[in-house]
């Protein structure tokens, strides 16, 4: 960072108030927690702020936290939910930022809804196909994509594998799936 | 293309016209109307010239391209699933298998990112070997990239030359890890095992032996008139385009955005290089650093177009060939070990570590999460470079020939295995 994690942390803060819910300075790789209404503001800022200058967005990833074993989730530390991560740079500063939105599993906790989040694809266009590898493996709906379908897996194909109570089909087109 | 003939005849008696009565005695009065319709042509997935199972659907006027769709996903074998499953160091196989013209540069991405993760440093020398390692293998991927891109542009003689120098590198890396492709040499912790007695002289004499053959690469490819013709002024990318959709690697810096991770990226990366002399490969001015030796920037070349791309390349086996012979001496002259392989079972602290490094195809990325319960991530990521480099095709190819679709495409010097994953 050109200015210290906390000087930036506070900056953010004052512009967004409550849309930056929260952050982890003491992280690997420290991150700022940002609610996905104020997501697209944030990114905007981010990206034409002539001090910040987060040109580049490198990845999009979702993860989803959930452990289907009852015995060890009693243990865990953590609710359920699934997280989609942005790693940005920028060129020209030479610095990166993590930047996360919490979302619920399930919209309204309506198994097979999926949980929304807006979409960056018009900050960076990079966020285009990455959002939808996030919406084919992981299941998180970016609203305001332009072309939000499947990417890796076939267009017909049921469910989401990165989710961690995915089960494998038992047959797709023929083919064995277990 | 639908072509309609429509020819009108004249009749010239008061007979109807029989079959054999159908020649014209005034050619002006043919009528040729020719029409064309708009056409979708499936590319791929089984097309010799994209760089294996890339399906481009295009819309077609005649000639000119209006829309290209690309179809990913054909080679999908759920690494990242896999990689939730089994330990890190179980992974590295499943990362050689990511870009396999460069396994190499693959196993360091995901070793540093545990590194870093684990918060473990190297001893010097592996530091050392691990650069000599990754650059000859940058080389071996640019001759592919090179010949590959001569056989997409109707060329096949550089494919075979590049093949003939990348299979001596592949016999120096069967010769330290054992395999030809899929080495999961380099691994957390160091690597496998140190290189073996003599290898370095080996080494060492491929250099001096691979460097009058570059030149005879440039006359083949980087000066040839035809070449030269069919990738000047072709897919232009803008450096704010390339930007924008995360384009690096060669890609980037074919568009003049001076960007190396090698030198720009984070400190735990960047530190292997640490008092090696090179240099960004990047056009300033009309020149590129120390190109005095190869071809001129031909004048009508717009920066970012398919040539500018290709030179970056070309350029970059050069600069690799430097690196190596500085590696070579720190490597030789360094104390302590190769680095010792952390367990394959060694368990991972809660918390999560990004990083990218430079491959030969731009910046691979990787992310692993652990939630600090035994040795297994929860979960493993890889950003895929070429994956980003491919989503700028549609843009490119817009208006562009038929013909010249191949030429963009294989500019950007994708593998499929890594777009996939």
């Amino acid at each position: 960072m050109v200015m210290s994690g906390e000087a930036f942390l506070e900056q953010l803060k004052s512009k967004f108030g409550d849309r930056i819910t929260g952050a982890n300075l003491t992280a690997i790789d420290p991150w700022i927690e940002v609610a996905p209404e104020g997501l697209v503001a944030v990114c905007e800022h981010l990206r034409d702020d002539p001090q910040l200058r987060f040109d580049m967005l490198n990845c999009v990833s979702g993860v989803d936290y959930f452990e289907p074993d009852e015995k060890k989730a009693k243990k865990l530390d953590w609710d359920r939910h699934v997280e989609v991560v942005y790693h940005l740079s920028s060129l020209s500063n030479k610095t990166s930022l993590v930047l996360k939105v919490i979302l619920p599993r399930w919209k309204d906790d309506k198994p097979g809804q999926l949980p929304e989040v807006p979409s960056v694809s018009g900050v960076w266009s990079t966020a285009d196909w990455h959002e939808r590898e996030v919406f084919d493996l992981m299941g998180v709906w970016f609203t305001g994509h332009p072309d939000l379908r499947r990417i890796l897996c076939p267009e017909d194909w049921v469910g989401h594998p990165l989710r961690k109570d995915y089960e494998m089909p038992l047959e797709y087109h023929g083919i064995r799936g277990r | 293309m639908s072509v309609d003939f429509t020819i009108q005849f004249i009749a010239t008696s008061h007979k109807a016209p029989t079959p054999m009565a159908t020649q014209v005695d005034d050619p002006r009065i043919i009528e040729f109307d020719v029409r064309t319709d708009e056409m979708l042509v499936n590319m791929g997935p089984q097309h010799p010239s994209t760089h294996g199972v890339l399906r481009l659907v295009l819309r077609t006027d005649g000639e000119i391209v209006s829309e290209t769709t690309p179809h990913i996903g054909y080679l999908h074998r759920c690494a990242e699933k896999i990689g939730e499953n089994i330990t890190p160091r179980q992974w590295i196989p499943y990362t050689d298998r990511m870009d396999y013209l460069a396994g190499m540069n693959m196993n360091l991405g995901w070793a540093l990112v545990v590194e870093k993760l684990l918060n473990l440093e190297l001893p010097e020398k592996a530091r050392h070997l691990r650069v000599l390692i990754v650059e000859l293998n940058r080389i071996a991927s640019h001759l592919v990239g090179m010949g590959a891109y001569g056989l997409d542009l109707g060329t096949f003689s550089p494919f075979l030359y590049a093949f003939r120098e990348r299979e001596k590198i592949l016999d120096l890396f069967e010769e330290a890890c054992g395999a030809r492709l899929t080495y999961s040499y380099l691994t957390v912790g160091g690597a496998t095992a140190d290189l073996p007695p003599g290898w370095l002289q080996k080494c060492e004499a491929f250099l001096d032996q691979l460097l009058p053959v570059i030149k005879e690469y440039h006359t083949l490819l980087t000066s040839n008139a035809i070449f030269v013709r069919r990738t000047v002024g072709i897919g232009v990318l803008p450096r704010e385009m390339a930007i924008d959709h995360g384009c690096t690697g060669p890609v980037l810096r074919g568009s003049g955005v001076n960007h190396d991770l090698r030198r720009d990226g984070e400190q735990r990366y960047t530190e292997m290089y640490d008092g090696y002399a090179f240099e960004v490969i990047v056009e300033q001015d009309g020149h590129y650093p120390r190109d005095h030796d190869y071809p001129p920037v031909p004048k009508q070349a717009v920066l970012g177009d398919c040539w500018h791309r290709f030179y970056v390349r070309m350029l970059e086996v050069m600069q690799s060939i430097d690196l190596i012979r500085q590696a070579i001496d720190r490597y030789s002259t360094a104390t302590g070990s190769f680095g010792e392989p952390v367990k394959l079972t060694e368990k991972l602290p809660k918390g999560e570590a990004y990083m990218e490094t430079e491959a030969p195809r731009g910046q691979m990325g990787f992310y692993i999460v652990s939630t600090g319960n035994g040795a297994i991530p929860w979960r493993a990521r890889a950003r895929s470079s070429s994956f980003c480099n491919l989503s700028v095709t549609e843009k490119l190819c817009r208006g562009c020939l038929i013909a010249d679709v191949p030429a963009i495409v294989g500019s950007l010097d994708v593998v499929m295995g890594e777009i996939d994953r």
